[in-house]
C-alpha cells in the first residue's frame, strides 16, 4: 500500500486547492443577463450545425429560448421556479442518440467558451446537467 | 522492425481518411493508448474503450509509443477497433531493446475488452469493463534463459473508471482502478512464470485532473509480481496528456519502472501519439 502514497497525496493536494465560493453559479454567470448571452450563443451554435439542427427544425425558437433560460436559472440556483414541461415530455419522440447528445454538449461548451465562462464554472454547470441525460436521450 | 514500419504506414494512411472519424464521445473521455495496446493510460488499461465511437458508431485508432529508460528502450505500435462502444479489439507489437547486450525482444499482443456497464461521465456507478490480453514472444530465448516457464500468456483484467465533472475546485477529476490476473514478467517481455511462481492478482490505478478540456495531468501505479526472482518492482508514472481535438492525442510521462532484469533504477521518459478515426 506504500506505493499508493503518491496517488493519495496527489489527490489531497488537489482537494486542498478548493476555494469555496459563496456566490451561486447564477451570480457567477452574471445573472439573467449572462444566461441570456449564453443561451443566445448556444442557439447560434445549433443554428449553424449540420448534425443536430434537424432536431430543432420545427421548434419555436422563442419558446426554446425561454424554456432553456428558465431551466438554466433553476439549475444554477437563480431566483426562478421550474415552470416548463418536464425533460421527458419535451424529448419524447425525438429519439436523440448518445452521439448527438454529446454533440449538443460540445456546442454548449463552444457557447460557454464564446461567452468566456470560466472553465471551472463550465464544469459545475455540466455536472448539474449530466444527470438529466437519461430523461433526454433515446425516448 | 518491419511490422512496426507497416503499422506506422497504416496509421499515416488512415489519417488521410479522417472524414470517417466517429466523434460520439466527449473530448478526451476515451483516454489514450497503453503499452500493451489497450485503451488506457500509459501503463494501465482503463475501463473506457479506445476511440470516440458511441453505441451507434465504430472507431479505428492507431498509436505509437516509446519508453526510454536508463538501460532499455521499448517501442510499441498498435491499433484498436471500437465496435459500438461495447467491444474493443486491439493489436500491438512491442520491440524491447537491450543495447548493452545488442539484443531486441519482440512481442505481439492481441487484446479484447468488453464494456459490462456504464459510462464514465453519465452513469451513477463507474464504467466497468472486462478485458484480456494475449501476449506471445516472437523468440523466447531470453525469457527461457532468465528462467521463465512460458513464452506466451494471457492476462485477464477488470477495470472501473469514472470522470467526476467539476469535482475538485471545479476541475474534472478522473480515476481508474484495474485488477489484473497475470503471470507475465515485465509485461511478458521476460516470459511468463518462473521459479517464484506464476499467476497472481495484481492491482493497478490511475488518477488525473483536467486542467482544461484538452490537458490532463495525472499519476499511475502498476503492481508487478517477481516470478523470476530478479527483483521486479512496481511501476509508477507521472503523465501529461494533450487532446487538442477528436483526431489526435499526445501523452508524455516520467517513468519509474524500478529494477528490470537486475538493472536497478530504470527511470526515464515516455512519449505516445494516438490517431483516431
Amino acid at each position: 500500500m506504500l506505493k499508493l502514497i503518491p496517488v493519495i497525496v496527489f489527490t489531497m493536494i488537489l482537494s486542498a486547492c478548493s476555494n469555496i465560493s459563496n456566490l451561486t453559479l447564477y451570480q457567477q454567470l452574471d445573472g439573467q443577463a449572462g444566461l441570456e448571452r449564453l443561451v443566445d450563443s448556444f442557439i447560434n451554435q445549433i443554428g449553424n450545425d449540420e448534425q443536430v439542427f434537424h432536431y430543432f427544425e420545427h421548434a419555436n425558437i422563442s419558446h426554446f429560448r425561454a424554456g432553456f433560460l428558465n431551466h438554466l436559472c433553476v439549475l444554477t440556483d437563480g431566483p426562478c421556479k421550474y415552470t416548463r414541461d418536464s425533460m421527458v415530455e419535451i424529448h419524447t419522440g425525438m429519439h436523440i442518440t448518445e452521439a448527438d447528445f454529446n454533440h449538443v454538449v460540445d456546442l454548449l461548451i463552444n457557447a460557454m467558451n464564446e461567452q468566456n465562462i470560466d472553465h471551472t464554472v463550465q464544469n459545475k454547470i455540466l455536472a448539474r446537467m449530466a444527470p438529466l441525460r437519461s430523461q433526454i436521450i433515446k425516448i | 522492425m518491419n511490422k512496426l514500419k507497416l503499422l506506422f504506414v497504416t496509421v499515416i494512411t488512415l489519417s488521410v481518411f479522417d472524414s470517417f472519424a466517429s466523434q460520439g464521445k466527449l473530448l478526451a473521455t476515451p483516454g489514450v493508448s497503453q503499452v500493451e495496446g489497450s485503451g488506457g493510460g500509459g501503463i494501465v488499461p482503463w475501463a473506457q474503450l479506445a476511440g470516440y465511437a458511441s453505441e451507434d458508431e465504430f472507431a479505428i485508432n492507431g498509436f505509437c509509443s516509446r519508453a526510454d529508460v536508463t538501460d532499455y528502450t521499448l517501442d510499441v505500435c498498435g491499433t484498436q477497433i471500437n465496435l459500438f462502444n461495447r467491444v474493443e479489439l486491439s493489436y500491438a507489437q512491442q520491440n524491447f531493446a537491450v543495447p548493452a547486450l545488442d539484443t531486441e525482444i519482440e512481442q505481439a499482443i492481441t487484446g479484447v475488452k468488453v464494456r459490462l456497464y456504464g459510462d464514465i461521465v453519465y452513469s451513477d456507478w463507474p464504467q466497468l469493463t472486462l478485458g484480456a490480453q494475449h501476449k506471445s514472444l516472437d523468440d523466447g530465448t531470453v525469457a527461457t534463459l532468465v528462467g521463465a516457464k512460458e513464452t506466451s500468456g494471457t492476462d485477464i483484467y477488470l477495470a472501473a473508471s469514472k470522470l467526476h465533472l467539476g469535482a475538485i475546485a471545479g476541475y474534472n477529476w478522473f480515476w481508474n482502478i484495474t485488477t489484473r490476473y497475470s503471470e507475465a514478467n515485465q509485461l511478458g517481455l521476460l516470459g511468463y512464470g518462473g521459479a517464484n511462481g506464476g499467476e497472481k492478482l495484481l492491482f493497478e490505478g490511475s488518477t488525473a485532473i483536467f486542467l482544461s478540456r484538452e490537458i490532463a495531468i495525472g499519476v499511475e501505479y502498476r503492481q508487478k509480481s517477481n516470478n523470476l526472482g530478479l527483483g521486479e518492482q512496481d511501476w509508477h508514472d507521472l503523465f501529461v496528456a494533450w487532446m487538442p481535438n477528436k483526431y489526435v492525442s499526445v501523452t508524455a510521462a516520467y517513468l519509474d519502472l524500478g529494477s528490470i532484469a537486475g538493472a536497478a533504477e530504470q527511470t526515464g521518459w515516455y512519449l505516445s501519439v494516438t490517431g483516431y478515426w
